[in-house]
């Protein structure tokens, strides 16, 4: 399989992602949208490892995971603490600071 | 194509080319599905979906470390965490199905076909080329585990030293995030033994079901005149069929509950009685 094919479908699956993002209102489900948006970018760079024949695009996946694994731990105590005050986890509902 | 052909058996060609549209499809109609479904559970049961595929791919193109990794940090503890997450909020916290913003669904749907589209001319103008050729020199499939760990420990060691630093802050951060300073006293022993005697109720109430038809833990005991006795049922089961109906109630769920609402002996609002 040529990386094109790869790649294509890594730009299918973070325009999925961006979809959901755009589209649902539970933050958990957002939030999975990004992880999906990650996900994809990680194919991508894998694809072009393969295609570079080098270990630099999957060392930067490596870093992608990482750093998709700590923006969720946070991000999931933020949900935690909204649901705590707000007793929702919609994001229609956090509106205080709406104009 | 000639390179890849060079690179392995023609069959091997083949399996790999049928695993890849079959994982494609697949990973494409679950994260379709992941943002259609209503409930939270799905959408993650629909991304592990998606993740299994990619680590599959992962695999298939020279990455078996990431392969695993993927499977270990990614289906296994993020998923798990967002399960986790599920559970404490409620596990029936769907979407809401009304449009806040009028409109805001087709908007998204043409910035997606828009955005699809620029990333599609990009990447036609790009020029990707064919996967290069294993040689000796960078044989991913055989040293991908030391040549990884050489470039993470040698070229990419700031950032390395900086993704510890960020996961220690991440932690303590969450740990921070969800931690619930506790604004009274913990009550001692003595206080809550005044505290039930005062009640004048020293025994625990009743357990659920105890002569009722079903011993199911929404089932109110019955009381020797055989009235239900509502104590009996743990307030968080009431609550949450109250609080259920008032929020994000999924369409079928809706159904379920006012079907079972006639066989409830308490109903937890007027909507479940009717």
């Amino acid at each position: 399989m040529s990386p094109v094919h790869y790649v294509a479908l890594a730009v299918i699956l973070f325009v999925i992602g961006a979809v959901g993002v755009l589209v649902r209102r539970n933050a958990i489900v957002i939030f999975m949208c990004i992880e999906l948006m990650l996900n994809a970018c990680n194919l991508a760079f894998v694809a072009f490892a393969a295609m570079h024949g080098n270990l630099d695009g999957q060392v930067i996946a490596f870093f992608v995971m990482v750093v998709a694994a700590a923006e969720v731990v946070v991000g999931l105590a933020i949900l935690m603490s909204m649901y705590r005050a707000r007793r929702s986890a919609s994001v229609d509902d956090a509106n205080l600071l709406k104009y | 194509m000639r390179e890849v052909l060079a690179a392995g058996t023609n069959a091997d060609v083949i399996a790999r080319e049928t695993l890849f549209w079959i994982l494609a499809v697949i990973s494409v109609a679950a994260a379709l599905a992941m943002i259609l479904v209503r409930r939270a559970v799905h959408c993650a049961i629909m991304l592990a979906v998606v993740m299994l595929c990619l680590a599959t791919m992962y695999a298939m193109q020279g990455a078996p470390f990431l392969a695993f990794v993927q499977i270990i940090v990614y289906t296994g503890a993020v998923l798990m965490l967002f399960l986790f997450v599920l559970m404490l909020i409620g596990i029936s916290s769907g979407d809401s199905i009304v449009e806040t913003i009028k409109g805001q669904r087709l908007a998204a749907g043409l910035a997606a076909i828009g955005f699809l589209v620029l990333l599609a001319l990009t990447i036609g103008h790009a020029a990707i080329g064919p996967a290069a050729p294993k040689t000796a020199a960078n044989n991913l499939d055989n040293i991908n585990l030391t040549g990884l760990s050489t470039l993470i420990f040698t070229t990419y060691v700031f950032p390395f030293e900086v993704t510890g630093a960020l996961l220690i802050t991440a932690a303590l951060g969450a740990m921070v995030l969800a931690h619930r300073e506790r604004t009274t006293p913990k009550p001692t022993q003595r206080e809550l033994a005044a505290r039930r005697l005062a009640s004048g109720q020293l025994a625990p109430d009743p357990a659920p079901g105890v002569y009722a038809l079903h011993d199911a833990a929404d089932r109110p005991a019955l009381l020797p005149d055989g009235s239900p006795s509502e104590p009996s049922v743990s307030t968080v089961l009431s609550q949450r069929a109250v609080t259920e109906e008032a929020r994000f109630v999924p369409l079928e769920d809706t159904v379920e509950v006012t079907a079972e609402g006639g066989e409830r002996e308490i109903a937890p609002s007027g909507r479940a009685e009717s």
